[in-house]
């Protein structure tokens, strides 16, 4: 570590005492990597704060001495967002994690960044609430992570994302300065702009969620088809006949093949694809709505249906489609979790394209998806073992996100953009959309240290004008800090 | 299991997801990457790929308690169980260990797996503990400051009572339907006899010969979780051995099943004795999971008693053993179960974990206190002698009594019509 780095440790260990600050090798690597592991890069120090006040101080110093820094809540994300700078501080908030104030006249909880989202709910439930929120990791990763991703689950379609559910955040912006951006004050909505950002233009320290009545009842099915069309065909069908589910989510044969080796979740044998439909509202629509449901799947060619007795058997119903992600690690030794979004209609399309894309490439693709909103996880399983097989897997990756935007879709619809994306992001948009997004988070973090090297795919200076670009780039060869 | 060949594909396995570690005590104590199993199996990642074994990486092993909670809530299907064994017995081969560490690590394994020393300490324990010379000791701290882990032993001994002597054979009430060996174990042996006398009665109540080998010795389990797989070893084979005259071993203790089950794996390279290892982990029962597969046929009176069911590790997360004894439980009349909030999370107890972790140990036994404590239930039960010891003291040190039971005295109670006062001594009914 140069003399630098070894002074701002110890200034940082005089702030939070040496136990929460780590700059042992064989330690600090356990931090090399977030949820996505092909990217790796090992911190100069890690911090673990307690409270908010911490936070501000260590962005101070870091500030003072132009050190990079990097949030991470629970190192579940999926494009690398929280990857650490190689010469910079990883600032860890799973230390915070006390739920501050529930409020329940209010429908709303304040909470630390590192709070489990699964865990707001749990202490609200007993009061007839939830958090709204629920990635498939929701029962590890941090609400702090959740607003920087904006994260969504499977009950999107009708509830929305994280975005939709914050209230307010306290934040410590790149000056070390703690300032509370809420959603409902006068002028510029800057808690919109903040959700999202994927913790390039702040830490967060204090999040007030919206919190969701329990509904009255709900209902699921689980319908079993021939093949990934037919369900398809099922999804358009409630869609068009105006019905709006909690959530509607498909699997392929090949994630159901990892599912049940998972978690044993007994899903139909021989479906070509599973449809998951869930309804929940007041008694009476949910059980009208609930039977025209299960005549389209019928009349879509569902062999079999079942519908959830209870909610053990809903959550037996969830559970396979829950552990799908990290189930497929049964089934190959490596794989590549996409995310990308498409129209819903154009979804037979995409998919018959997926398909051809990996027979002809010989790469197993499995899917997963948000069936209601067009979100896509395909898993793209490869076998890191096999020379090359890691390029080929990340080519027909990289092609699907392709195919998604030939269909008006984007490259991400829940994950977020990170490190592993930025590379795409240039056809999606224009130099001139990437140099205004640029000049927002310039507002915020001039110096630039804030998680940097995500989200863009080249850097740029702040104060540069926009668009023009003559000779060589000022931090040539240092582009990561940027 | 001395297959290094395997431990790339078993380290393979992690996709680094981290849905392990909510489950994990000592995330949930420290928040820390490093103590939790997504951590540590990167710190054994790192080992393999040459990383020497360093005093922080060993620090993080230590620490991990071996209860596999991690093992029930991956969906990746990892075989952390597997892992830690054989990077247990890594550090004991590889890692040099202090003056201190050793003494105390050689006391405990001198001890612990040897009835006859143990039978050796009851008799000054219980006249330490009846001089009241416990307390005074307790209060002054003295031990804390010699070394933790002898204060924690010192702490977590049970009050003894008279330990009744079993016999070899107990013969079953009305018509026979098995006949089933039982392992005594050592620390439930010598300073829980109640439980085992409790197991073999309810065995016998149900129609069970019980065949109680006299000269059987320790199972091992201390030794196999700790990474000293030799000692281990040597104790599988002799238990093997003693049971090879029965078809079903019934086991009280989950530490005790967990590591007969394991047998299995532990001697598998051993072309002598991995085929009788394999038949007597097959053989291996808990007692709820055996009862529970036989089937209640002795009626069942009332015990009118609120219980708090505690998960030890053992029988939860490696055997799988959750519903058994709820069931078991709830078939008793007016007894209600309560359920104790993070199950998941272990209490601190873990084999030696108390002995050497005691700190931690002591904070994951407050955590579970309080979870009991909240539940205001009149008996704790668990199937666990270690477990019971553990929750006892942390919640005596927050002023809580609470009565500890096992699951076969619940039983016995039950059959044997004896209602809630043997199990909750001196309290008169709260009237509510
Ligand atoms: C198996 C699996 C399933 C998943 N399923 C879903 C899903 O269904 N839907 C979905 O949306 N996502 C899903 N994810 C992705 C991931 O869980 C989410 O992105 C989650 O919100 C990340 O939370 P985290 O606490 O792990 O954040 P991290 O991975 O630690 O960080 C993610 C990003 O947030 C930033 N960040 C973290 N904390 C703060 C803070 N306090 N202030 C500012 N920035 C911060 C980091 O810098 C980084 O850029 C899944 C991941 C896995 C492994
Ligand atoms: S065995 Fe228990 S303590 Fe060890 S890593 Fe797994 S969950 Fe954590
Ligand atoms: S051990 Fe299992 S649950 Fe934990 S990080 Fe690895 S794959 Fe995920």
């Amino acid at each position: 570590m140069d003399a630098r780095l070894a002074a701002l440790a110890d200034r940082l260990r005089g702030l939070l005492g040496a136990e929460q600050v780590i700059t042992d090798p064989v330690r600090l690597r356990t931090y090399e990597c977030d949820g996505l592991t092909s990217h790796r890069s090992t911190p100069a120090i890690v911090v673990l704060p307690d409270t908010a006040e911490q936070v501000a101080a260590i962005v101070r110093e870091c500030a003072a001495a132009g050190v990079p820094y990097v949030a991470r809540g629970s190192g579940t994300g999926l494009s690398g967002g929280a990857l650490p700078h190689a010469d910079g501080v990883l600032v860890v908030t799973s230390r915070m994690r006390r739920i501050l104030e529930i409020d329940i006249p209010g429908q709303r909880a304040v909470v630390e960044p590192g709070v489990i989202n699964l865990d707001v709910t749990r202490a609200v439930r007993p009061y007839g609430y939830y958090f709204a929120p629920d990635p498939s990791s929701q029962q590890i990763c941090s609400v702090g992570g959740n607003v920087a991703e904006n994260s969504g689950g499977a009950h999107c379609l009708k509830y929305g994302f994280t975005a939709h559910h914050v209230l307010a955040c306290e934040i410590v912006t790149p000056d070390g300065e703690l300032v509370e951006l809420t959603a409902d004050g006068p002028g510029y909505d800057l808690l919109g702009v903040f959700v999202g950002a994927e913790g390039t233009l702040g830490i967060t320290t204090k999040i007030t969620v919206r919190l969701t009545r329990v509904p009255e009842t709900v209902q699921t099915l689980l319908a079993a088809f021939d093949s990934i069309e037919a369900g398809g065909g099922a999804v358009s069908a409630i869609i068009a006949a105006g019905v709006v589910p909690a959530a509607i989510e498909m699997m392929d044969a090949l994630s159901i093949e990892a599912a049940e080796a998972a978690v044993r979740c007994e899903y139909p044998p021989g479906a070509g694809a599973v449809l998951i439909v869930e309804l929940d509202g007041p008694e009476p629509e949910v059980a009208a709505q609930f039977a025209e449901v299960e005549r389209l799947c019928r009349d879509a060619g569902a062999f079999e249906i079942r519908v959830a007795a209870d909610d053990a058997e809903r959550a037996l119903i969830w559970k396979g489609r829950k552990s799908a992600f990290a189930a497929v690690g049964r089934i190959s030794p490596a794989y590549i979790v996409q995310d990308g979004v498409i129209p819903r209609t154009a979804l037979p399309r995409v998919l018959a394209r997926i398909d051809a894309l990996s027979a002809e490439s010989g790469v197993r693709v499995a899917n997963v998806f948000h069936a209601g909103d067009g979100n896509l996880h395909p898993l793209v399983l490869f076998d890191d073992a096999v020379p090359g097989a890691e390029q080929r897997a990340e080519e027909v990756s990289g092609a699907i996100l392709d195919l998604c935007i030939e269909h008006g879709g984007s490259i991400t619809g829940e994950h977020g953009v990170g490190v592993d994306k930025s590379r795409y992001m240039p056809r999606m948009f224009t130099d001139a959309d990437l140099d205004t997004m640029q000049m927002v988070r310039c507002g915020f973090d001039p110096a630039g240290l804030c998680n940097p090297g995500k989200v863009f795919p080249t850097p740029r200076l702040c104060g540069e004008v926009p668009g023009v670009r003559r000779g060589a780039h000022p931090f040539e060869g240092k582009a990561d800090l940027f | 299991m001395s297959d290094q060949d395997d431990l790339p594909k078993l380290l393979g396995d992690c996709v680094h997801c981290g849905f392990c570690l909510p489950t994990c005590p000592t995330y949930v104590l420290w928040g820390e990457e490093m103590d939790s199993p997504r951590g540590r199996i990167h710190l054994m990642q790192q080992h393999a790929d040459g990383t020497s074994l360093s005093g922080p990486m060993v620090e993080h092993f230590d620490r991990c308690l071996g209860c596999m909670a991690c093992v029930t809530s991956c969906p990746s299907g990892v075989q952390y169980d597997r892992l830690i064994e054989m990077t247990r017995a890594e550090v004991e081969r590889e890692h040099p260990r202090s003056m201190k560490e050793r003494a105390i690590r050689g006391l405990v394994f001198q001890l612990f797996p040897y009835r006859r020393r143990l039978r050796a300490l009851r008799g000054p324990l219980r006249a330490y503990q009846k001089s009241g010379l416990d307390k005074l000791i307790r209060r002054s701290g003295v031990l804390e400051r010699v070394s933790p882990s002898i204060a924690a032993m010192e702490r977590l001994a049970p009050p003894l009572g008279k330990a009744p002597r079993l016999p070899e054979r107990v013969a079953a009430r009305g018509e026979r339907r098995a006949t089933v060996g039982m392992l005594t174990g050592c620390v439930q042996a010598e300073f829980f006899p109640g439980v085992n006398a409790a197991t073999a009665r309810v065995l016998a109540m149900e129609g069970c010969d019980v065949v109680i080998p006299p000269d059987q010795g320790c199972c091992g389990a201390l030794s196999l979780h700790s990474g000293r797989e030799d000692e281990a070893r040597a104790f599988a084979r002799r238990t093997v051995e003693t049971f090879e005259c029965v078809d079903v071993i019934v086991v009280n203790s989950a530490g005790c099943g967990s590591a007969m089950k394991e047998y299995r794996a532990l001697l598998a390279d051993d072309p002598a004795w991995s085929g009788r290892a394999d038949a007597l982990s097959a053989k291996t029962r808990d007692l709820a999971e055996f009862l529970v597969e036989l089937g209640p046929r002795a009626e069942r009176r009332p015990v009118p008693v609120t219980v708090a069911y505690h998960d030890a590790c053992h029988l939860a997360h490696a055997q799988g053993v959750r519903t058994q004894p709820r069931t078991l439980l709830a078939g008793i009349p007016e007894l209600t179960v309560r359920e104790i909030a993070e199950p998941d999370v272990c209490c601190g107890s873990a084999g030696t974990y108390n002995l050497f972790q005691p700190e931690a140990a002591a904070e994951l036994g407050d955590r579970k206190a309080l979870n009991v404590a909240a539940t205001e239930a009149e008996l704790l039960v668990a199937a666990n002698p270690g477990c019971s010891m553990q929750i006892a003291t942390a919640l005596r040190h927050h002023g809580a009594a609470i009565a500890v039971a096992h699951t076969a005295q619940v039983l016995d109670a039950s059959l044997r019509g004896l209602g809630r006062d043997t199990l909750i001594p001196h309290t008169p009914r709260a009237t509510t």
